[in-house]
C-alpha cells in the first residue's frame, strides 16, 4: 500500500494562498464604497489561513506564523471599541466618523476615512475568531 | 432579445441547482454528496455571472471570486475528510 502524499495539492496551495491573500486584503480596502469591508476581508485572511492548516498541518503553520489568535482577537475587539470612543475626544457620538482629501506621493488624490480603523478591529476580530475556532474543532484530543 | 436568453439559462441553471439538491439530500454515498455541494457551488457562480450580465454592473465579481474560493476549500476539506478520515493533521504523518 503506497503511502498518500498531496504534492498536487501543496504546489497549488502556495500559488492560491497568495491570490486569496492578496484578493482579501483589496476586498478589505474596497469597502468603503464598494462591496467588501473589515468583516468579509478578515473572513478571507480565515480562509486562507484554514487552506493553509488543510494542506499542510498545524504544527508547520505554527512554527512560521507564530501569532496567538485570541490575543488577536482581544486586540482587535479593543480597537474597535477604541475607535468608538476616540469620537468622544471631538465632542461627537459614539462611532460618528470622518473623512477627508489627501495627496499622497502614489496614489494622488486619496479618500482617507477613520471607519478603516475601526475595520481594522473588526477583521482582526474576525480572523481571530474564526481562526481559534477551526484550531479547537481540529483538536482531536 | 439576450434579456431573455439570459432569463431562460438562468431558469435552466435553477432547475440544474434544484437535481444537485436532491442528490446532495438523498445520494447513496457520501462521495455523492459531496460532488453534489461542488456543483451547486459552481451553478451558483453561474447565476451571479448572468445576473451582473443583465444589470450591467461589475459589482458581483467579487462574489464570484468569494464563492469560487470558499467552494474549493469546502472541497478539499471534505475530500481529505474522505481519504484520511482527518480535515486538520495535528503533526506531519513523515
Amino acid at each position: 500500500m503506497k503511502e498518500p502524499n498531496d504534492v498536487i495539492l501543496r504546489s497549488v496551495t502556495k500559488v492560491a494562498v497568495v491570490i486569496i491573500f492578496t484578493f482579501s486584503i483589496n476586498l478589505f480596502f474596497s469597502g468603503h464604497h464598494l462591496p467588501g469591508g473589515g468583516f468579509i476581508g478578515g473572513l478571507g485572511f480565515a480562509a486562507a489561513l484554514t487552506l493553509l492548516f488543510l494542506s499542510y498541518d498545524i504544527e508547520t503553520v505554527r512554527e512560521n506564523i507564530s501569532l496567538d489568535f485570541k490575543k488577536v482577537a482581544v486586540v482587535g475587539v479593543l480597537i474597535a471599541v477604541g475607535t468608538g470612543l476616540g469620537s468622544f475626544l471631538f465632542d461627537a457620538p459614539f462611532l460618528s466618523h470622518t473623512f477627508d482629501y489627501f495627496d499622497l506621493p502614489i496614489f494622488g488624490k486619496t479618500e482617507l476615512a477613520t471607519a478603516v480603523l475601526f475595520d481594522v478591529g473588526v477583521a482582526m476580530a474576525v480572523i481571530g475568531t474564526a481562526v481559534t475556532v477551526i484550531m479547537t474543532i481540529s483538536e482531536d484530543r | 432579445m439576450i434579456y431573455t436568453i439570459l432569463l431562460i439559462s438562468i431558469f435552466f441553471l435553477v432547475l440544474s441547482i434544484i437535481a444537485a439538491v436532491y442528490r446532495l439530500i438523498k445520494g447513496p454515498s457520501i462521495p455523492d454528496k459531496v460532488q453534489a455541494l461542488d456543483a451547486i457551488g459552481i451553478n451558483l457562480i453561474a447565476v451571479v455571472a448572468i445576473i451582473s450580465v443583465m444589470l450591467r454592473t461589475t459589482a458581483f465579481f467579487e462574489v464570484i471570486l468569494l464563492i469560487g474560493i470558499l467552494s474549493f476549500i469546502g472541497t478539499i476539506a471534505f475530500a481529505r475528510y474522505l481519504e484520511r478520515g482527518v480535515v486538520i493533521e495535528h503533526k506531519r504523518s513523515k
